[in-house]
């Protein structure tokens, strides 16, 4: 087993390869704005480490959000177009389980939450590292912070809002080698893992922008 | 022209998620999926649904586009998308795709922009593009002037709309006259039982002291609305036939107009005309008749290959790698206002302005030794 897995749903960019026993390469960069430009030299770049062509590769992980869209469909759409090219399966796995999962809580609950912008966060709950309780879902820190108070909490989305999250801690971002291992665990036993398809959790915004091509109802 | 280049296209600048293969000027597939219906509700394109669509139908559009051209992605010469300009969100799937894809298969990379490939998609209907070209694109996103010396390297913007492109303009009236959508097909239909000679419409930016090349036909929207809502708080019809007609004149004899004397006063003997409203019937006819009295060849290509699609892409594509010109890096980044001045956009490695110039270098080196040898 060789898998290829990449998540962009945060504000990392993050690419891991797992062998089926452990994570034999890596790289996590983060820069909100430029997942476009950074993702394919990082697959590059962690190939090269481990001296494998992307051929090699059995399968594609990607982590299917929830995350801001832009950069979310950016892993989506290479994990898409590599499994097509290459002929292998995707995976989806949540993005909020890669970050329980590298949190290694092993009794909870707690809480993951990451920034979805707009003064909200994308946010579940969690029994244990490998086991999600409730969500994923988008919410204002303040109306859920009755229902995580007391809650150990992990992810950028509980560090930026400590009124809610008085004992959020680290890891802040996804790493894709939490989420290589969590899918190669799963596979191993014979779990399902979740199609490649985004997790949105949101109506698209309906702005049409000012002069541009106009369409009228038929 | 099996030495001719295989290449693959693909576009998502808007709304319409293209993907098209060619061989050299070979047109082999042009597979289209677009969302345009689930944007009529909103009246015009919400870039965060288009850009959904995008994600759900690039992979199947690149199936449909193989399987149409009967070709193995394995025989592919390089991989081609418009990096801009357009919405910048729906363009970043796009470009995340074509880098996936040429990435997986070992085959180099073309960013290209959106203009110039409107431009060359006429060499996959009449053959070669004359050196210079002058083009003149109109649709309901763009209304451009362009001479080409060589549209892979060479393309300068003559003028420009200084406010709203032809097709939207087109759109608008179709509103007002409530004759429906799109707008372009149903005015010229209207148009021709109309006199286009019935009313004076005014012919924008054409005063002496006027820049020569530019559009515009904001002024013109506003002088049809207000001559058809006189018509009607006076209580009389409106002759939907004429003001088409007279409407329709208004904005071909402009566009002409310009277009053939931008080419005389450069000595540029070929025109093309792209985009959607080219394959409005008047401005064909009005082209053909003005470019025949002074000497120009006119090429328009069939009016498929005139909107946003992914053929066009890959012509261009194809044409960079027949000339050699240098494949795109892998951070290729999708830029929406792209100058049109900039027909692709090549790897620059050692370019003082790039951000990471020594990362670049290294992944440009891996990249050859790994895919390439
Ligand atoms: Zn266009």
């Amino acid at each position: 087993m060789l898998l290829l897995a990449l998540d962009t749903a945060t504000p990392a960019v993050t690419v891991a390869l797992h062998d089926g026993d452990a994570v034999i390469a890596s790289s996590s960069q983060v820069d909100a704005r430029r997942h476009g430009e950074l993702l394919l030299p990082a697959v590059d770049r962690v190939l090269a480490e481990a001296g494998l062509r992307l051929d090699a590769v059995t399968g594609i992980v990607v982590g299917i959000g929830p995350g801001p869209y832009t950069g979310l469909r950016v892993g989506l759409m290479t994990a898409d177009t590599f499994g097509l090219a290459l002929g292998v399966p995707v995976h989806g796995v949540c993005t909020l389980d890669g970050l329980a999962y590298a949190a290694d809580i092993e009794k909870g609950p707690f809480v993951v939450a990451t920034d979805a912008r707009r003064k909200e966060v994308y946010w579940a709950t969690y029994a244990d590292s490998r086991t999600r309780l409730t969500g994923p879902a988008v919410d204002r820190p303040a109306d859920i912070a009755e229902r995580v108070a007391g809650l150990p909490a992990v992810g950028a989305g509980a560090l930026l809002y400590p009124g809610a999250f008085p004992q959020a801690h680290e890891p802040e971002h996804v790493s894709a080698a939490a989420l290589a291992s969590l899918a190669a665990e799963r596979l191993a036993a014979g779990e399902p893992l979740p199609e490649p398809r985004p997790l949105y959790l949101r109506r698209p915004d309906a702005q049409v922008p000012k002069n541009y091509k106009v369409v009228t109802p038929k | 022209m099996a030495d001719e280049p295989l290449v693959l296209g693909i576009e998502t600048s808007c709304d319409e998620t293209g993907v098209g293969i060619v061989r050299g000027s070979t047109l082999l597939a042009d597979a289209v999926a677009s969302s345009v219906d689930e944007h009529a509700r909103f009246g015009g394109v919400v870039p965060e649904v288009a850009s959904r669509a995008h994600l759900e139908a690039v992979v199947p559009t690149i199936e449909r586009a193989l399987k149409d051209a009967g070709v193995s992605a394995r025989d592919l010469d390089g991989i081609a998308v418009t990096a801009g300009p357009g919405l910048a969100g729906a363009l970043l799937v796009g470009v995340s795709a074509a880098k996936a894809y040429a990435y997986a298969l070992g085959k180099p990379l073309y960013g290209v922009n959106h203009l110039a490939s409107h431009i060359c998609v006429d060499q996959l209907e009449h053959g070669a593009l004359p050196e210079p070209t002058m083009a003149l694109l109109v649709s309901g996103g763009h209304s451009s002037l362009l001479l080409s010396t060589d549209i892979t390297s060479d393309v300068r913007p003559m003028g420009a709309t200084i406010d709203d492109a032809a097709g939207e303009a087109f759109d608008k009236i179709a509103r007002v006259l409530d004759l429906g959508f799109p707008g372009g097909p149903v005015i010229d239909r209207y148009a021709r039982e109309g006199d286009p000679e019935a009313i004076a419409f005014p012919r924008g930016l054409t005063g002496p002291r006027d820049p020569a090349y530019d559009f515009s036909f904001s002024g013109l929207k506003t002088a049809v609305a207000r001559w058809i809502e006189a018509r009607r708080a006076a209580g009389e019809d409106v002759p939907v036939r004429d003001v088409a007609a007279s409407f329709q004149e208004a904005v071909v004899d402009v566009l002409t107009r310009k277009a053939v004397r931008a080419c005389k006063d450069q000595g540029v003997d070929h025109l093309m005309i792209g985009g959607g409203v080219a394959a409005n019937s008047r401005l064909r006819v009005l082209a053909q008749e003005r470019c025949e009295a002074a000497g120009i060849r006119l090429r328009v290509p069939r009016p498929k290959l005139c909107t946003d699609n992914g053929a066009m892409v890959a012509a261009l594509g194809a044409e960079m790698v027949a000339r050699n010109r240098a494949a795109s890096s892998w951070d290729l980044s999708a830029d929406s206002s792209l100058p049109v001045t900039d027909p692709h956009v090549p790897g620059a490695p050692h370019s003082p302005t790039h951000s990471h110039p020594h990362t670049h270098d290294h992944v440009h080196e891996i990249s050859k030794e790994n895919l390439y040898s």
